[in-house]
């Protein structure tokens, strides 16, 4: 049998495997999709479910979190320049396969068609209904001999728009509900809802007004911005994965009420032991990184990794092709600004010429190294990296020696599409490392911060928060934020539905601003009508519960605590969440906030920003000052 | 007088909040694009899950359809990535989601024949890595060109020819081996 054979048998095998779809799944399908469009059509909102009792609930709650990672994606690359690639001209070499130096180059006989019509006549061209055989008769085949063509830009392949790497003007609507009502305790006791660890609207917020506007009010989730910034809340004492601590505390833009703020500190097993990190980021600055999904994703990427780092790890930058050689001499992770700014320096253009630059990145790398250490270095490209693929054997040597002597090396595809994915992964694995593909912020934050802390994986699934509320002692109630994360309150003990997951190490932040019974903040009147409940009088505010499941589980597992007036210590890391959650209402929609002004919040938000290791905090004040300019504007 | 309404235009009308040409453009594709998700995925459920996922997404998609590529071949690549997706959200679930190792269920039992030649496939298709599996399934499933499914890959055509010059030595590799069927 020819190599030939093992193709057309493949080919006809994949051709007969394919069932017919199933009739009811189709018809589901299909309405789904229609019901989808019709929402589409009346407004963009309610896309992010998150309380989903049907058996596809994860599935929807993942088609949710696409499109608000569309959403994140979308504003990234409007703030950044898209550049046209109109006149581009590239080399296309369409054996690459002996670049590389693998012997079998033979495209396949079966799918070589007559050139038909160029694929620009053939998109122009009116199709017939059947696009079968558009798809098969298209443009013609590959040759097989070497060849080298100079395509001209209209030849190139057309950018397909197919959202992901498109900011959506219209559509950026984003995902959100109404912020949430104030609720009269009496008549609605109790609050449930699913735990919340995203980020990405705090990166929206941020890009917005780091490029002087004031962000879309929809865009601001105000538990995403309260969860971006960690806290140093009590660790768990080993009975569960996390720990909940309440702290009672007085509302800062209201005097009439409190917070009841929930912090949650997830487990973080081991990773408090490990020796410090010596990295080095090889960095392609090639031209072809000039897209809002490559060098400035990279650069957002490694700004959420520099704050999982600490101040005793180096960070060096190598670059090559458009900026080159050593861009950031070794340099403590705590110097954020510094590191940031070297980042910025970089610019994408040029040509890739790589294996200078890896070599000294390793010399950097080693060097760097003291006794015992590990370093590793931590190659960002989007494929193209010309390595002296002349001698793919030797590189891959080269790499595992260097591995044995103590410096790893991990690669970063940024864009879709790596030229050389497989060549990636070979370097990664000769290197002891990992070759991970960042194609959104959340999948960088996935991939470099928590894989980076050694905890890619979950210590608590679905958990959910429910409190009830008691009406002898609180009036009315607000759950600040996690409008898009509600559940209803049968959802809570339902095992089967959904909800957010807590990875090690994570901080989860939950603030209620509650009105005491008797106060002069309380915004409704009694019901002159209600049957009067019997009320009990036992000092409780009101009462705590979460359930989560450990993962893999399937049954959840209950804890459950009191909430007391004045309970807890009122940290600066309440005091700073506190700010954050004034700062997204500002944002959003201040009317719970009276007279409260960005002035008030900056002083305090100042006033507790602790030792803010990363700057992450700074930033937020620099973002509040230039959010009050904008707001005055 | 044609009376033929290509796919772009009705992609692009429903695009601009046409239910009927939504509704007639999804029914034109569905089956195809079920075929499709199998073929990428391997197994029955999960070609459901990834097809159900893109009807679910398609219309805030194709709010950004603007005629530039076939509607088909932008159908593809909304199918491939949205496999990616779905792939990468297994893995982080650390749950085996390996579609074509769960093969055991999709088997045809009776035909031995077909069930020997089906066997062949699901084996030929674990051992492949998932952009091979992609390239595969466009260039020898839907009969695409190299240069078709360059573009719903987003790569170049030299790529697809080295991916499929690569899947050659793999199925090579494996025919080496003793107990292949």
């Amino acid at each position: 049998m020819s190599d030939d054979d093992d193709l057309t048998r493949l080919s006809k095998g994949l051709k007969a495997a394919a069932p017919a779809p199933d009739d009811t799944a189709k018809a589901d399908n299909i309405a789904l999709a229609m019901k989808n469009f019709d929402d589409l059509q009346g407004s963009a909102d309610g896309a992010r479910l998150t309380s989903e009792a049907s058996p596809k609930g994860a599935f929807v709650k993942g088609v949710a979190k696409m499109f608000n990672t569309l959403t994140s994606r979308g504003a990234m690359g409007a703030t950044t320049a898209i550049v046209a690639v109109g006149f581009a001209v590239w080399v296309v070499m369409p054996n690459a396969p002996d670049t590389l130096s693998l012997p079998e180059v033979a495209p396949l006989e079966e799918v070589v068609a007559p050139p038909v019509a160029q694929p620009q006549e053939m998109e122009e061209a009116d199709l017939a209904a059947d696009a079968v055989a558009g798809l098969i008769a298209s443009s013609p085949a590959p040759k097989a001999e070497m060849r080298t063509r100079v395509l001209a830009g209209e030849m190139a392949p057309t950018p397909i728009d197919d959202g992901y790497a498109q900011p959506l003007p219209d559509r950026e609507s984003f995902a959100n509900e109404a912020p949430n009502p104030l609720k009269v305790t009496g008549e609605e006791p109790v609050s449930t809802f699913s735990i919340d660890v995203d980020t990405a609207s705090y990166a929206v917020v941020r890009n917005s007004l780091s490029n002087g506007s004031l962000p879309a009010p929809d865009a601001v989730r105000v538990e995403e911005m309260v969860n971006y910034f960690p806290y140093a809340y009590p660790d768990p004492d080993g009975a569960h994965p996390f720990q909940p601590t309440v702290t009672v505390m007085e509302t800062p833009w209201n005097s009439g009420t409190q917070l009841v703020h929930i912090g949650i500190q997830g487990d973080l097993p081991e990773v408090e032991a490990r020796p410090p990190l010596n990295l080095v980021f090889l960095i392609d600055s090639s031209g072809s990184m000039d897209a809002p999904n490559k060098l400035p994703l990279l650069k957002q990427s490694f700004r959420l990794m520099l704050g999982e780092l600490r101040p005793e790890d180096q960070v060096s930058i190598v670059a090559y092709a458009g900026s080159t050689g050593q861009v950031l001499e070794p340099t403590s992770a705590g110097e954020r600004t510094t590191i940031m700014a070297a980042l910025d320096r970089l610019s994408a253009g040029g040509s890739t010429a790589g294996q200078a630059g890896l070599q000294q990145a390793y010399q950097v790398a080693e060097a760097m190294s003291e006794d015992g250490e590990v370093s590793r270095v931590i190659l960002a490209t989007d494929g193209d990296f010309n390595v002296g693929l002349s001698d793919p054997e030797a590189l891959k040597d080269f790499i595992a020696d260097k591995r044995e002597t103590g410096t790893y090396l991990s690669v970063l595809g940024f864009g879709r599409g790596n030229l050389q994915d497989a060549t990636m992964q070979a370097l990664a694995q000769n290197g002891n490392g990992t070759a991970a593909y960042i194609d959104t912020l959340s999948e960088a934050q996935k991939v470099l911060v928590d894989q980076l802390t050694g905890a890619l994986f979950p210590i608590a699934d679905d958990v959910k928060i429910q409190v009830e509320f008691n009406p002898a002692m609180i009036a009315e109630y607000r759950l600040i934020g996690y409008e898009t994360r509600s559940l209803a309150r049968e959802d809570f003990n339902n095992d089967a539905v959904d909800a957010g997951e807590i990875g090690a190490g994570h901080n989860v932040t939950a603030l209620y601003e509650i009105t005491p019974v008797g106060s002069d903040a309380v915004m409704t009147d009694a019901l002159r009508y209600a049957p009067s409940v019997e009320q009990q009088d036992n000092g409780e505010l009101g009462y705590l519960k979460l359930r989560y499941k450990a993962p893999g589980e399937e049954v959840s597992i209950l804890m459950e605590t009191p909430i007391l007036p004045g309970m807890g210590e009122v940290t600066s890391d309440a005091q700073f969440s506190a700010a954050i959650a004034g700062f997204g209402q500002l944002l959003r929609d201040g009317k719970y906030l009276g007279d409260w002004t960005y002035s008030d919040l900056i002083d305090l938000a100042n006033a507790h920003k602790g030792d803010d290791p990363y700057g992450y905090r700074a930033e937020a004040v620099t973002l509040m000052r230039l959010a009050e300019s904008l707001s005055q504007q | 007088m044609r009376m033929i309404v290509t796919d772009e235009d009705m992609a692009r009308a429903a695009a601009g909040g046409d239910r009927e040409a939504f509704a007639a453009l999804l029914s034109r594709h569905y089956d195809r694009l079920f075929a499709f998700a199998f073929r990428l995925m391997g197994a029955r459920d999960q070609a459901e899950d990834l097809t159900q996922d893109i009807c679910a997404a398609l219309p805030a998609k194709l709010a950004t359809f603007r005629g530039e590529a076939k509607f088909t071949t932008w159908l593809y690549r909304v199918a491939v990535n949205a496999a990616h997706d779905h792939r990468r959200r297994a893995a982080t679930r650390a749950r085996a989601a390996d579609g074509w190792g769960d093969w055991e269920v999709n088997r045809r039992a009776g035909d031995a024949e077909t069930a020997e030649g089906l066997d062949w496939l699901a084996q030929a298709m674990r051992a492949l890595p998932d952009d091979l599996r992609d390239t595969v399934a466009l260039v020898l499933g839907e009969e695409m060109t190299q240069a078709d499914a360059a573009r719903v890959l987003d790569i170049s055509e030299g790529t697809v020819a080295w991916r499929m010059s690569e899947v050659k030595k793999r199925l090579k590799t494996l025919r080496e081996t003793e107990d292949w069927p």
